[in-house]
């Protein structure tokens, strides 16, 4: 199928265009959220290019999940606009749902379901062609053919992320949200997961939203960081662009510079 | 809607009877003990009262009846509570699954769930006690489509309370369609209920279901009548807990609550 390069050309009634847009894949626009007298989030404004991985970094409550749940639908913003491949999220949720999925280490899969039911519901939820050829390719990929049959219940937590990885790619997504996705991974499994993302962002052209508190992972694969505090956008891009913004030696050190200010 | 969402989330649920026997006791255990102990109440009745007509086909058709209302209710919000005990929601809501797909998938399970239960509850009351369900003829099948419908009225709108309360409200799923037991003269005719309550169960679809059965053991004839108010009761139920799900819905995607279901 050929690319839509124009955004005027794009056709949103038909999903399968959805997933070759390239335009700004995920673009947010003075996003605003509010839970009562408390902003989360409070103007942000970024977007993702395919084929980027963008992090986002800040401490704890500087609303980066919040942001990746606007993102998924599953908040609405108070104000500003959410658009993904070129589309209002509001307006089109199930069409660009579709060629998005998300990964996290804090949410749980079906535990008394086995590994291969559990990608099997997910591959028909996402209407996956050739589903069992797709599952064996990622059990295969996150190390975890071996357990296939085993119910989650009996998965470490390392296992149980790696099979939300496993989920997280089953529809082949051109936008990746990833919240904190290799923070219960062993170092072999967390340095395979950064280089399978480096290399899906690069040959398959999908945008990568990611957070992590691991500063050194953040570093080496992000293109571009959007550094939050207090729900605000402080600090936006290259690693070593935020670096030299707040004279740190490393982004740790610009990190702990920021979040250990006093409030003005 | 689409076919291979609905399929997706009905299969997900029919995984976990696959191997668990506590689940599949929920479908069975309760409806046969009930079975037990009404069939030998009514045993025991009919024998010293003698002059109440069919009172073992009057309770027992009662008990399954009343069975298959809860059982519907059951299967749409323990189904929904399946997927917050295991904090599965948020991977099913962040897919392009719709409200509404998920609604249907969940009406599938509850059906199955009936057929199942109905089916082992009628067999076994024609076995010991020789009461053929079917007694009530061919106006079975509208009886049961209305406590179905009335069932999964209930059961959406248990969904919509749990999803907006959160698991504190859980133990609604089990209490709601008690309520309406009183009201819905499952085993005793509505004139023996006092004024206000008789004033409640005519706006009780079950209500006229159980007069109605009553009605065609009693004298064999479908009354027509009662049946039309069920139905059109139903209908009114069901248009107002679907309107209730997706305003609680859009409420908690506001509040941000979505996500934090079974957390």
């Amino acid at each position: 199928m050929a690319r839509v390069n124009n955004p005027s050309e794009f056709d949103p009634l038909k999903e399968r265009d959805l997933c070759s847009f390239s335009g700004p894949a995920i673009e947010l626009q003075d996003v605003t959220k509010r839970f009562n007298s408390f902003t989360a989030v409070d103007g942000v404004s970024f977007e993702v290019r395919p084929g980027e991985i963008l992090g986002l970094l800040g401490p704890n409550g500087a609303g980066k999940t919040t942001i990746i749940h606007m993102l998924l639908g599953l908040t609405t913003p108070t104000s500003g606009s959410i658009r993904m491949f070129g589309l209002d999220l509001s307006r089109h949720r199930e069409r660009i749902l579709g060629c998005v999925n998300f990964s996290s280490s804090y949410v749980s899969m079906p535990f008394s379901l086995t590994v291969a039911e559990c990608l099997k519901v997910f591959a028909r939820l996402y209407d996956v062609r050739r589903p069992g050829a797709r599952i064996e390719e990622l059990l295969a990929t996150f190390e975890m053919s071996e357990v296939k049959n085993k119910q989650v219940r009996t998965l470490s937590t390392g296992q149980v992320s790696r099979l939300n990885l496993a989920k997280a790619f089953i529809n082949d997504p051109k936008i990746l949200l990833l919240d904190e996705p290799t923070a219960s991974l062993d170092p072999d499994i967390a340095d395979k997961t950064r280089t399978l993302l480096l290399q899906i962002a690069d040959k398959k052209k999908t945008a990568i939203l990611y957070t992590s508190h691991n500063m050194q992972e953040m570093e080496k694969i992000s293109a571009r960081i959007v550094f939050l505090h207090r729900g605000r956008v402080i600090a936006k891009g290259r690693p070593d662009e935020v670096v030299r913004k707040f004279e740190g030696r490393d982004l740790e050190d610009a990190f702990l510079k920021v979040i250990r200010k006093p409030a003005a | 809607m689409k076919l291979h969402r609905v399929v997706a989330v009905f299969v997900r649920q029919m995984y976990l009877y696959k191997r668990s026997l506590p689940r599949l006791m929920e479908i069975f255990y309760w409806p046969l003990l009930d079975l037990v102990l009404w069939g030998f109440i009514s045993v025991y009745l009919a024998r010293y009262q003698a002059n109440l007509p069919n009172f073992v086909s009057f309770f027992l058709g009662a008990l399954i009846l009343w069975d298959i209302l809860f059982r519907s209710q059951l299967g749409i919000s323990v189904s929904f509570l399946e997927d917050v005990w295991a904090r599965n929601f948020l991977n099913l809501f962040v897919s392009p699954l719709k409200p509404s797909e998920y609604l249907v998938s969940l009406m599938l399970v509850s059906a199955v769930k009936i057929v199942m239960a109905g089916s082992v509850m009628s067999l076994l009351a024609w076995v010991f006690y020789s009461f053929n369900i079917f007694v009530v003829g061919m106006s079975l099948i509208p009886f049961i489509l209305n406590l179905v419908a009335l069932g999964w009225a209930i059961g959406i709108f248990t969904t919509s309370l749990i999803l907006r309360f959160g698991q504190q409200a859980e133990i609604l799923a089990w209490g709601i369609a008690i309520l309406f037991q009183p009201v819905s003269a499952v085993f005793y005719p509505v004139a023996v209920l006092p004024p206000v309550l008789r004033m409640f169960a005519r706006y009780v679809p079950s209500s006229y279901v159980f007069e109605g059965m009553r009605e065609v053991i009693a004298t064999g004839r479908l009354p027509v009548g009662k049946l039309l108010w069920a139905t059109g009761l139903n209908a009114v139920y069901l248009v107002v807990v679907i309107a209730i799900f997706y305003g609680i819905f859009r409420a908690v995607k506001k509040k941000g609550l979505l996500a934090r279901i079974g957390e």
